[in-house]
């Protein structure tokens, strides 16, 4: 099965009509940063790379099923998109809501290729987490209570997928809407796993979270953050949603 | 008590006969044989399962076959008021804190469809503690906003089983209302009565303290803490107050499906002026007699039942008491009918004692230099709108929507004589407290009323509104005013 999925992910790659888009990217330095999930005390390593200042907005999208007719509506596959996918449209090529609102109930395998076809990837989540750390004026904002607050109201806040991009602060690195529009896919979405039973996911033997980090999920930013990985836990990568969006990253060339 | 008894039996033979009289041209829906083991009762036909809000209750099961019943529950992620002014988003089963009932009866077959509403921002799952099964059912229902998950399960223990998210950070999902209850009922069904009710506590934590305006954020801080803002019967402050009261007739026998969503807090439920006939101890097979409180543990449940003698206005509590009277742990039933003087015979006499009680009890003052700073002069609609708010969060309890008061407890605040007659004794006694007898409108009271601790602008907003409410005499009472009698 995997074989076949990967296959199919080539497939759809090789058809796809590269149109790089004019977005503004902004890098991320690299560095080593501690993550909520994984082995106790065990540090991450995230290499420089490049990440889209804002979101993909609407009329990004409509362009992109334009130009790449297999993702309109009408015709995506039911394998690579559930019944929600982009179901706040009213056709192939009319959007409701803003044109730079961030385009939203998107497949993980739609995101993919669309950020395949301007010749870039989905950040991977890790490199997700690595940029959403910061804040305006710090890369690791995490122990600071406003930013974590900021995060925690805005996820209290219902029906904000429909502000315009950079309608929220512009962090360290210059990127904006980390936090505060919509959700956002990563390439390895649900490698970590939130299971349906969230208790026993502090369970040491489960080896999903370590144990002190979940259980004593104390502090702000891990009940932020813990909310994040629940929610990648619950999505499939043919589920789309009213709060998921999605951006693209890219290497750095040498 | 051995009469009773047989009445009892008379009655449910007659319910019975009548019964099988009516069905007798139907399908045969009623079970005969009995089961050893619950897993083995066998179901026939589907049934949509009728959910209801609090304080309402599905119809009994009755006699009714075991079946497989279809319960279809959507997830609201909504915004709702705490209390008057005071708002909050909450997670909700089916639209409502607590979430909708669910009834069944020992061997249904439930299909559960649990939905997660696309606008919803967060996935969530579902914990019946009536589920013997892997995360009580939470494991398979974890689902994504915009769909919908189903899972199967067999109820086989008779009882009130709470039911919750379970979902990552646990305790937020549960802390924003995530919580409701399931009955099982036995075999043959529980015992009729006369009216039947669904009550359900919680503990909710907010940024702000008690009846601080706006949207209020959860605060998880204070929810580790386990220092509640809000501990409420049915979601909210006055849910069941006032018009929201659950009611009863003299003589009838009352069922009350008692719940504690918690997150945090046990309850010491108590009913002033019932003692419980019965009491279902968590819930459970074991009945316990002649009861004043029970308690019900968060994440657990009671049900209670006694009959009302004698009519009137019977205050339901958490007698952790000042989670009643100051976070808002208080619900009403009223009783309409005939007075039983046999059973009550209200005041009979009223003489002279002088209590060791009689010294003003008083609360922390606030810090009134830093409160000071924030006074800013209201307009007189504000006034209103501000005082009311307080009034609703502060005096509704004792003084009524309508400023009736309760009698022989609880002076009236409408018409008032004695609180028209002097405005710096009111302001005082909102500021100070009041104990002892006093004569309003030709009637003799006798209580305790503790001091607030109120702002300036509090106490002249909540007087202004009292003032110019209910045939009241219109007084404006400003800070100023309250300032002076403050530092007399």
């Amino acid at each position: 099965m995997k074989y076949y999925s990967t296959a199919l992910f080539l497939l759809l790659s090789l058809f796809c009509k590269l149109s790089a888009q004019n977005d503004k990217m902004a890098m991320v330095e690299g560095g080593v940063y501690l993550p909520l999930y994984g082995a106790e005390g065990k540090t991450v390593k995230v290499e420089p790379f490049l990440m889209d200042v804002h979101p993909v907005t609407n009329a990004d999208y409509l362009k992109f099923v334009q130009e790449n007719p297999k993702w309109k509506k009408s015709n995506v596959k039911s394998l690579f998109a559930d019944k929600s996918y982009l179901s706040k449209w009213t056709d192939d090529t009319t959007f409701t809501g803003l044109k730079d609102a961030p385009v939203n109930n998107v497949s993980w395998f739609a995101a993919k290729n669309y950020c395949e076809c301007q010749g870039k990837r989905l950040p991977t989540m890790d490199e997700w987490e690595y940029a959403a750390m910061a804040n305006e004026n710090v890369p690791d904002a995490r122990k600071i209570k406003a930013y974590n607050q900021y995060i925690l109201n805005w996820y209290e806040t219902p029906k904000t997928f429909n502000q315009p991009v950079g309608s929220t602060f512009k962090n360290y690195y210059g990127i904006y809407d980390l936090h505060g529009l919509v959700w956002e896919w990563t390439q390895d979405f649900n490698t970590v796993l939130i299971s349906g039973e969230s208790r026993k996911d502090v369970d040491k033997d489960a080896n999903l979270f370590c144990g002190s980090a979940a259980i004593g999920a104390s502090d702000l930013m891990n009940y932020a953050a813990f909310m994040r990985y629940a929610f990648r836990g619950s999505m499939k990568a043919r589920y789309s949603s009213q709060n998921l969006g999605f951006r693209c990253a890219k290497d750095i060339e040498n | 008590m051995k009469s009773n008894i047989k009445k009892f039996f008379f009655t449910k033979m007659l319910v019975g006969i009548a019964a099988i009289a009516m069905l007798s041209s139907c399908v045969n829906d009623q079970s005969s044989k009995k089961y050893k083991d619950a897993v083995d009762i066998p179901v026939n036909q589907e049934m949509i399962a009728e959910l209801t809000s609090p304080p309402f209750v599905p119809t009994p099961v009755g006699k009714r076959m075991a079946k497989k019943l279809i319960v279809d529950l959507e997830i609201q992620e909504r915004e709702g008021e705490m209390t008057s002014g005071v708002k909050y988003i909450y997670w909700t089963f089916g639209g409502t804190v607590p979430g909708s009932f669910i009834r069944t009866r020992v061997g249904d077959e439930i299909e559960f469809h649990l939905k997660n509403h696309p606008d919803n921002k967060l996935p969530h799952n579902i914990d019946l503690h009536a589920v013997n099964g892997p995360g009580g059912g939470a494991e398979s229902s974890f689902v994504a906003p915009g769909h919908e998950k189903v899972f199967s399960f067999k109820v086989l223990n008779p009882g009130l089983y709470v039911y919750h998210c379970a979902t990552a950070p646990v305790g937020m999902h549960i802390a924003n209302g995530m919580y409701g209850l399931i009955l099982v009922e036995p075999e043959g069904g529980l015992e009729p009565v006369d009216k039947e009710y669904y009550i359900m506590q919680g503990d909710f934590y907010t940024e702000g303290k008690y009846g601080e305006r706006g949207l209020q954020a959860f605060d998880m801080q204070k929810a580790i803490d386990e220092n509640a803002d809000y501990v409420v019967f049915n979601g909210h402050v006055g849910a069941m107050t006032g018009d929201n009261a659950i009611t009863a007739n003299v003589g009838e026998t009352v069922r009350l499906f008692v719940g504690n969503g918690g997150p945090n807090l046990v309850s010491s439920f108590h009913v002033i002026g019932e003692i419980f006939d019965k009491v279902y101890v968590e819930g459970g097979d074991l009945v316990n007699d002649n009861v004043q409180t029970t308690l019900i543990p968060a994440g657990g449940a009671a049900i209670v039942e006694f009959k009302v003698e004698v009519p009137g206005t019977f205050i339901l509590v958490d007698h952790s008491i000042f989670r009643a009277f100051n976070k808002g742990a208080l619900g009403m039933l009223k009783v309409g009918g005939e007075e039983n003087e046999k059973v009550f015979a209200g005041e009979i006499h009223d003489g002279i004692y002088l209590p060791e009680g009689s010294v003003i009890q008083s609360m922390p003052s606030l810090d009134r230099n830093k409160e000071k700073e924030e006074v800013k002069a209201l307009s007189f609609e504000e006034k209103m709108k501000f005082g009311k708010d307080k009034y609703m969060a502060t005096c509704v309890a004792c003084h009524q929507g309508n400023g009736q008061g309760i009698p022989n407890a609880f002076p009236p605040l409408a018409n008032s004589d004695y609180l028209n007659a002097d405005v710096d004794r009111a302001i005082d006694i909102v500021l100070h407290g009041l104990s002892g007898e006093i004569t309003v409108n030709g009637k003799k009271y006798n209580s305790v009323m503790t001091a607030q601790a109120l702002s300036d602008q509090d106490v002249a907003n909540v007087l202004t509104y009292v003032y110019n409410s209910w045939g009241n005499n219109k007084t404006d009472v400003t800070p100023e005013m309250v300032e002076a009698v403050r530092n007399k």
